[in-house]
């Protein structure tokens, strides 16, 4: 296999509009992101930049498609570590669909790159980042671990 | 997912489909091919086994290019250990915020 890949399929009891504005909307990001939201223009070809709580910049990328409440395709470069950012771009995918009472969202994160070291971390991170979503989505309230920001691991 | 839950354990009530998400946990993204790679069961039996596990949203099949990718998908295990493990962590966490409010409560009035 020459390319590295996360791929994460979770259902969550909401509406798909509801969790496409959970996804990209600042003040939803950072009760379950870590504190971090993302600033784009939400059009092909624009911008798209993930912001830390103390206002650098973690990551950067291009949208490339998008189709709010369906789908979002993006470039995602990491910019405040410099290892990870030796690994080039890699592409983050958002697919949502109606299933029942609940969403089914499918994250696809991979890169060109053979073991690539941002897919590696960023593993690490989506499985609570996406479990705290759905709790918040669910109930109201994110999960604790993931309401401020940690420096990922292994860092 | 909570009606799903009965296909996640018959999904892994089976030790070759265990060893299945063994195989992709150590590598995510392989065909069906090169999973039957030394693991002395037929393409067949690989195929029905990756179905069950894909109807129990374990394992998540992708196109890309010709091949089709079969991935890992760490959530249902995930959301079963938040449910049995996990609870006990926020419950712990609720109870200190509780207190921490009465505490603080207090020392306002």
């Amino acid at each position: 296999m020459a390319e590295s890949r996360f791929v994460y399929v979770i259902y969550i009891r909401t509406t798909p509009e509801k969790l496409w504005q959970a996804l990209i909307d600042p003040e939803f990001t950072r009760k379950y992101w870590g504190d971090t939201w993302q600033v784009s223009e939400w059009k092909v070809g624009s911008s798209w930049k993930i912001m830390m709580p103390g206002g650098q910049v973690a990551d950067v990328g291009e949208i490339l498609e998008i189709e709010p409440g369906r789908k979002l395709v993006l470039t995602w470069r990491n910019e405040f570590r410099p290892d990870l950012k030796e690994d080039g771009p890699s592409r983050l995918t958002y697919e949502i669909q109606a299933h029942g009472d609940a969403a089914r969202l499918t994250v696809i994160h991979e890169s060109e790159t053979p073991l690539s070291r941002l897919i590696q971390a960023v593993s690490l991170g989506w499985p609570a980042i996406l479990s705290s979503l759905k709790t918040l989505l669910e109930t109201g309230a994110a999960l604790e671990m993931t309401q401020s920001w940690k420096q990922p691991q292994g860092s | 997912m909570d009606g799903d839950d009965d296909k996640v354990f018959r999904a892994l009530a089976d030790p070759a489909r265990r060893l299945l998400l063994d195989r992709l946990h150590a590598e995510s993204g392989q065909t069906s091919g090169r999973l039957c790679e030394g693991l002395g069961m037929s393409r067949q039996a690989v195929a029905k086994h990756l179905k069950v596990l894909e109807e129990a949203g374990l394992v998540v099949p992708l196109r890309r290019g010709r091949e089709k990718l079969h991935h890992l998908n760490p959530a249902p295990i995930q959301e079963i250990a938040d449910r049995w493990i996990g609870k006990f962590e926020r419950g712990r966490m609720r109870a200190l915020a509780d207190l921490k409010a009465e505490l603080e409560g207090e020392s306002d009035g």
